[in-house]
């Protein structure tokens, strides 16, 4: 890969969702160890871009391409992304009954790594990452997601990202529904991860999850497009103008 | 052939022509009647007693209609079949016979050959006779029976006909009379007053051609305060060439006792898979049911728990498993009988390539039976838009203070739950086995490992193929 390739293109994409086109005309680029956050009021399309950069079977990709180390991944199934090195943490994971969170992030890395990892490789990484993120060994050993509080489902979200390592991590509003103690082990997760080596794109309604891992590029998304992007300073503006201020200046603008 | 094709032929019924070229030592002529049953009572050497018994039943069940409600049985010949054959000392019939898919579900369940053959019943396993043997002296040292239930008629005739026909009489059902009239193997377990049974008895320790038998009829008795865990079958395939399995299974749970039966059955797919199972649990005594049921093109099969004393305790746990060209009607009884009696139901289906998989459930709360609680939870899983699953749940709460629950629940794999698993990395079809692992993780983690991992196994082996 030439040095200066980035990591994560997203070129002009258009996503409709049963016929409705919400995300219309989208560019973002990342290089490796930039942390980018995307921030929008709510239906800007947030969770579409997300879904979409995943390949969610609902969301249809009409126009543009999304390119991870340089190849177009958006014809991939999301279990090919994932082995290439994308990674989402839902704003809404789904349950799994009957099916150990121990087992599940064990046949995951299995799964990214493409080979199997050895048992006491794999303890100490969960041991470490369960560390990090304040979480028992009692967690581990319960169903994905089933019955979990809001909390726990963030941070079991973070702990999945923590042990498969992906270059390229989304976290859809990961920050949404938290305490501020559960944001910053959040928080911790995400720091602990971004060793300059990884990207991460932050998508977020509040800028509060940004008091804590600090972006380099923040990115106000309105109506499916990025209407205005800048440094971590953005994210400051837009807490004291709030979504409706910069949309106006920047629709003023145009 | 490839793996797709095989599991493609595993769940389809009909494709396959199972012959019966079979030699056999003793075989009743076709068709049910007085000659036939006399004769297999005669074979046996039997008692005028259960004589007696068998040709009563004969009579019900000429007498008794087909079951008007449930899945179709139409296709059921009776004059067409055989009721009893023995097989000859030697293989019953050529291991070359038994369909590939069968033999390729044994492979990959890691069953050695010598115990295939015996499963297909084209065998006989010396091996197992002998830890047969070893585990039968170990058992009768306690006082504990367990036999074949034709040894149990010549060699513990009063017990057997104290109890056989208590809890399932022969005029029950159309087909617990046929069983009643032809039964031939199946278990005969006593366990004394008192005595705990710590290592699970397995029927197919038990060498015997007729253990496999398509009418057997199993009786278990449990003195107070005793303990057993009995299994049966298993999750290899049952390989017949016969296309009706009516078995009566009965078991008294005296005062205190506990008996917990398991079976997970795994039946060629021609076969009607009609069967009665029903416990009789006095005072403060626990039954607990753990019955799978996989293949076979028709299943009716209700394990019942009769609450007779004061703070019985009654549980199912049930997994069935629906696909192409199969309808599993599947469920259970509870009839509480006393005062502070419970009981729990919990029945799983799965259906797949347009299987169909019905609850039917009964639970009843007689008058004066004060205290009672149940509490009933289904939950069907649904591979595909082209599967079916029904719930057909019957409340009879003849008593004001009893406590009944009852949930139901259908779920889709659903997209969502695939895409979460495929983020992570998981491919499809392994994410699906991954749900459905998940889903019957409740039945698995109640049998002993050896057959959760098999049946584990054999799950993930109907699935393969099924997406994509």
């Amino acid at each position: 890969m030439p040095e200066d390739q980035p990591l994560f293109v997203i070129d002009d994409l258009h996503v409709s969702v049963e016929g409705k086109e919400i995300v219309k005309g989208l560019n973002l680029t990342a290089r490796r160890g930039e942390i980018h956050a995307v921030m929008g009021p709510n239906a800007s399309g947030k969770s579409t871009l997300a879904h979409a950069l995943m390949g969610h079977p609902r969301y249809e990709v009409t126009k543009g391409k999304v390119l991870l180390k340089g190849e177009n991944i958006l014809r991939l199934k999301p279990d090919e992304r994932a082995r290439r090195g994308l990674f989402l943490a839902f704003q809404y994971p789904r349950a799994i009954p009957g099916v150990s969170m121990v087992n599940f992030l064990r046949s995951a890395l299995r799964s990214v790594r493409d080979e199997d990892v050895p048992v006491r490789e794999f303890r100490a990484m969960l041991r470490e990452t369960m560390d990090l993120l304040k979480l028992d060994d009692e967690f581990v050993r319960r169903y994905v997601n089933d019955g979990f509080s809001g909390g726990e489902m963030k941070r079991a979200e973070v702990l999945q990202m923590g042990i498969l390592k992906p270059e390229m991590a989304v976290l859809d509003e990961t920050d949404s529904g938290l305490d501020i103690d559960a944001l910053r082990t959040v928080a911790e997760g995400i720091s602990a991860l971004a060793d300059g080596t990884r990207s991460f794109l932050i998508i977020t309604h509040y800028q509060r999850i940004l008091n804590y891992v600090r972006p380099h590029f923040v990115h106000i998304l309105f109506d499916g497009r990025i209407i205005k992007s800048g440094g971590p300073d953005l994210a400051h503006e837009l807490e004291a103008e709030g979504y409706e201020g910069i949309i106006a200046a920047a629709q003023g603008a145009r | 052939m490839t793996e797709r094709k095989a599991v493609d032929i595993m769940s389809d019924g009909y494709k396959w022509g199972f012959h019966d070229e079979a030699e056999y030592l003793f075989k009743t002529e076709k068709g049910l009647s007085r000659a036939v049953v006399e004769e297999i009572a005669g074979i046996k050497e039997e008692p005028q007693w259960m004589r007696d018994f068998r040709l009563h039943a004969l009579e019900l069940f000429e007498k008794k209609p087909m079951p008007a409600w449930g899945p179709d049985l139409s296709d059921i010949r009776f004059d067409d079949m055989y009721y009893y054959a023995r097989a000859s000392d030697r293989a019953e019939r050529d291991w070359k016979d038994v369909p590939d898919y069968i033999r390729r579900t044994f492979d990959r369940l890691g069953i050695p050959e010598a115990e295939q053959k015996f499963l297909a019943g084209v065998g006989a396993q010396y091996d197992s006779e002998v830890v047969y043997h070893n585990l039968r002296e170990e058992l009768s040292k306690q006082g504990v029976i367990f036999v074949d239930t034709d040894t149990a008629v010549r060699e513990y005739p009063d017990l057997v006909r104290r109890y056989m026909g208590t809890i399932v009489p022969s005029g029950d059902n159309k087909f617990a009379a046929l069983n009643s009239a032809v039964w031939s193997g199946g278990s005969f377990v006593y366990v004394p007053e008192g005595v705990r049974v710590e290592i699970p008895l397995q029927a197919y320790f038990r060498i015997n051609a007729e253990n496999i038998g398509q009418f057997e009829r199993t009786l278990i008795i449990a003195e107070p305060g005793s303990f057993v865990h009995y299994i049966e079958g298993c999750t290899a395939p049952i390989y017949t060439t016969n296309s009706l399995h009516a078995a009566v299974v009965e078991v008294i749970v005296k005062k205190g006792a506990r008996v917990r039966y398991s079976t997970v059955q795994n039946w060629s797919t021609n076969v009607f898979n009609l069967v009665t199972k029903r416990s009789a649990v006095y005072e403060d005594g626990v039954v607990e049911w753990v019955d799978g049921n996989l293949g076979s093109r028709t299943t009716m099969k209700y394990p019942g728990i009769y609450l007779m004393g004061r703070g019985a305790h009654g549980e199912v746990l049930s997994l069935s498993f629906a696909g192409r060209g199969q309808h599993q009607d599947t469920g259970a009884k509870a009839i509480h009988a006393a005062p502070y009696t419970s009981s729990v139901i919990t029945a799983k289906s799965i259906s797949k390539d347009g299987g169909r998989a019905s609850y039917r459930g009964l639970v009843k709360a007689a008058r004066g039976a004060k205290g009672v609680k149940s509490s009933v939870r289904c939950d069907a899983l649904l591979m595909d838009d082209d599967s079916r699953s029904d719930t057909y749940p019957t409340m009879d709460i003849e008593e004001q203070s009893a406590l009944i629950a009852h949930e139901a629940t259908v779920s889709k794999v659903g997209e969502e739950q695939l895409f979460y698993l495929q983020s992570r990395g998981i491919e499809q079809q392994e994410a699906t086995k991954m749900i459905v692992n998940g889903f019957v993780e409740p039945v698995v983690k109640e049998l002993p490992m050896e057959y959760a991992v098999e049946l584990n196994r054999l799950i993930e082996l109907q699935l393969e193929g099924a997406v994509g």
